[in-house]
């Protein structure tokens, strides 16, 4: 029996709660969403990664309704949702500034969605404390929002937006504001509300790692295109693009000449270096310029050559950065190039088997890395 | 150095306020005479000690029991007060829009539009007031207009009545109304007014919830701005007002210069200063409140 993954994506009878068909956004003659389609099922947590300027804040607006598309359609359960003002969307907003009422208390604050929708005063108290409950604020239900932390903020925003059990729920950088730590620890806690509450979430994140521990799938932006939409493994592992490659995490990026070789693809790269051997490229030509993406932490550091390793390439260490719990070495290679190799530091520093100016041999299998186009 | 730089304002207060208060308060307790300056008694220093004793001996309340003992004068305080409250009304209702309208105006125009509303400062208060009676009466441009238009048939009577001294403070008071209002909306962050749309209001309804509660500090300073010098305003009044038109500042005036009674003129300022202290403090609080909410 297979295991039951959340994966609706793949499934080609799952109706996707939110579809961007052609969706093209132009203020004046600057375009700021370009052409873009994209589907988002329900109950999932999808993050919109990118650079700042791309058109997140923008998709968000128009996903709540504060813009509409200049071309395309926007359908939320079927619905094309162009029409309809913000007031009557099934959708609530997490604004980026948190956007709380500073003349209201939290509770009111909490309340203020339910009383517009002249839900009865018991059942308004009831829901209120259940989100206070669910954001642990509990205590602070009377205070105004200049009396509390930006963290407890934070919370009454998420609360507040989430009150309403709205269809869809967005989140335009909401964790920007706190500290590494405290954003680590709300990062699971929305997770968690995500689940229990089994609301589809939209979150919108310039941080690579946040995307990846929250999201069921991550859409990485650039220039108001979506360049790859994928499962953070996936982004991760297979990028589409050296764009996507360079902006998640740390990567080497070496670019050559393909020449397929039966079940392989060589690359050739540099004069009197071994062709750079990985799996293949689809529909990849003798001679056609390919680029070959690879993790640092997939690339081995040794004195000796390894023996029967795929690639092996020598250099020389020209710097070293400690972090800790790893280093990340930078090897120079005869024609100046610089890979990065991470190893684990585990033997304390000043047992540490390379040092400037080394020679070391650096190696990685065939399935390390992988073969992009662009 | 410092002690002096604090100095500075004690005795502005003490030369500017204090002292001329003391001395209108000394000319309300004294009796009115015939002669230069028109009171008794006057203090005189060469007597020594038994002329300062004979110079308090003299100083009563009379005066104040004169007030309550004529309906003039609280009348006069009661019309004043319900002029001053219509007018702060008036001049609100007017006041917000505008200010509203500076607020969301492109940032660029915004100096433009605020110097509109402060260029008729650059004019004498008189000659404005002056041209108002140009324009309400009966004769005037008003008028001229509406029949030209065919809106009336006879030309409305306007000057010397009421609505003519609610135009002129209406007028001459607008850009202290505006002024705070603008203040306390410019500040207004349009997130929170997505937000409350976001969570189902209306237009209308945010506005109502998120936005007049947000500019409630400067509503209250622009009314307090408004109503506190239209209580004793006197040249309004006096000038587009007409005979039933009754405020204390033109008592006071006709008390000082028509029937030269200084005493009891001096009764009148002292009084209309106790009942205006009320508001100054009032507003001093909303002052105080409002920096802190900004801290
Ligand atoms: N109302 C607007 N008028 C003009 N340009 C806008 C407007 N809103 C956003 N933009 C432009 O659109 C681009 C995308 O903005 P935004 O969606 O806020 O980016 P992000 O959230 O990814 O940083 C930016 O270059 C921004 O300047
Ligand atoms: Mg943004």
């Amino acid at each position: 029996m297979a295991l039951d993954v959340f994966a609706p994506w793949d499934d080609p009878n799952a109706k996707p709660l939110i579809q961007f068909q052609n969706v093209t956004k132009r203020f004046g003659d600057f375009t700021a969403i370009d052409d873009l389609t994209v589907d988002i099922f329900e109950k999932e947590f999808f993050a919109l990664l990118g650079p700042s300027g791309c058109g997140k804040t923008t998709m968000m607006r128009m996903l709540a309704g504060f813009e509409t598309p200049t071309e395309g359609k926007i359908l939320l359960a079927g619905q094309d949702i162009g029409a309809v003002p913000p007031n009557k969307r099934a959708v609530n907003m997490m604004f980026q500034s948190y956007a709380l009422f500073p003349h209201l208390s939290i509770w009111e604050n909490i309340a203020f969605g339910l009383k517009r929708d002249k839900m009865p005063k018991d059942q308004i108290g009831e829901r209120v404390e259940e989100m206070l409950r669910l954001t642990r604020l509990e205590k602070f239900a009377r205070r105004k929002p200049h009396q509390i932390s930006g963290g407890q903020r934070q919370r009454v925003a998420l609360a507040r937006s989430l009150a309403k059990a709205p269809k869809l729920l967005l989140l335009d950088e909401p964790l920007g504001a706190l500290d590494k730590k405290l954003r680590q620890e709300t990062q699971f806690e929305l997770m968690d509300i995500q689940e229990t509450t089994g609301t589809t979430f939209v979150i919108v994140t310039h941080d690579q790692e946040e995307a990846m521990t929250v999201a069921s799938r991550v859409a990485v932006m650039d220039h108001g295109k979506i360049i790859q939409v994928s499962t953070p493994d996936v982004i991760y592992e297979a990028p589409n693009s050296t764009y996507v490659a360079d902006f998640i995490g740390d990567v080497n990026l070496i670019s050559g000449k393909a020449d397929p070789q039966g079940d392989k693809l060589h690359m050739h790269w540099a004069e009197g270096q071994p062709a750079v051997v990985g799996s293949p490229l689809d529909g990849a030509t003798k001679g056609q310029d390919v680029h070959y993406a690879i993790r640092p932490e997939k690339v081995s550091i040794s004195a000796e050559k390894p023996e029967n390793a795929a690639n092996a390439i020598q250099g020389e260490v020209h710097d070293i950065a400690y972090l800790g719990n790893i280093s990340t070495y930078h090897v120079q290679l005869p024609g100046g190039q610089i890979i990065k190799a991470q190893s684990a530091n585990n033997r304390r520093i000043s047992r540490r088997a390379f040092t400037w100016e080394d020679k070391v041999w650096l190696s990685w299998t065939d399935t390390a890395g992988v073969f992009l186009e662009r | 150095m410092r002690r002096l730089l604090i100095a500075v304002p004690f005795l502005w207060l003490l030369a500017l306020f204090i002292v001329p208060f003391a001395i209108v308060f000394k000319i309300s307790l004294s009796d009115l005479a015939v002669a230069i300056p028109p009171y008794t008694p006057t203090l005189d220093i060469a007597e020594g000690w038994a002329g300062l004793k004979a110079f308090f001996a003299e100083l009563d309340f009379e005066n104040y029991i004169w007030l309550t003992e004529d309906d003039l004068y609280w009348k006069a305080y009661l019309s004043s007060f319900k002029i001053a409250v219509i007018s702060t009304l008036l001049t609100l209702l007017v006041g917000y829009p505008i200010a509203y309208g500076i607020a969301r105006a492109p940032q660029e125009w915004r100096a433009m539009l605020f110097m509109l509303v402060i260029l008729p400062f650059w004019t004498s208060f008189l000659i404005r007031v002056y041209s108002w009676m140009g324009i309400l009466s009966q004769e005037g441009y008003l008028n001229q207009v509406l029949l030209w238009i065919g809106v009336i048939n006879e030309p409305l009577i306007i000057l010397n009545t009421n609505i003519a001294v609610y135009i002129g403070i209406v007028y001459t008071y607008l850009p202290f109304m505006i002024l705070p209002i603008y203040a306390a909306l410019e500040k207004l962050d349009i997130s929170l007014l997505e937000a409350a749309e976001d969570l189902g209001c209306s237009r209308f309804s945010a506005f109502w919830l998120v936005t007049v509660p947000l500019s409630k500090q400067g509503i209250i300073a622009g009314s307090f701005l408004v109503f506190i010098p239209t209580i004793g305003e006197f040249v309004i009044p006096s000038l587009l007002g007409g005979s039933r038109t009754l405020m204390i500042g033109k008592v006071l005036w006709e008390e000082f210069f028509s029937n030269r009674d200084w005493p009891v003129a001096s009764a009148v300022a002292v009084v209309l200063l106790l009942i205006l202290i009320i508001p100054i403090v009032l507003f001093q609080r909303n002052e105080q409140k409002q920096r802190e909410a900004n801290q």
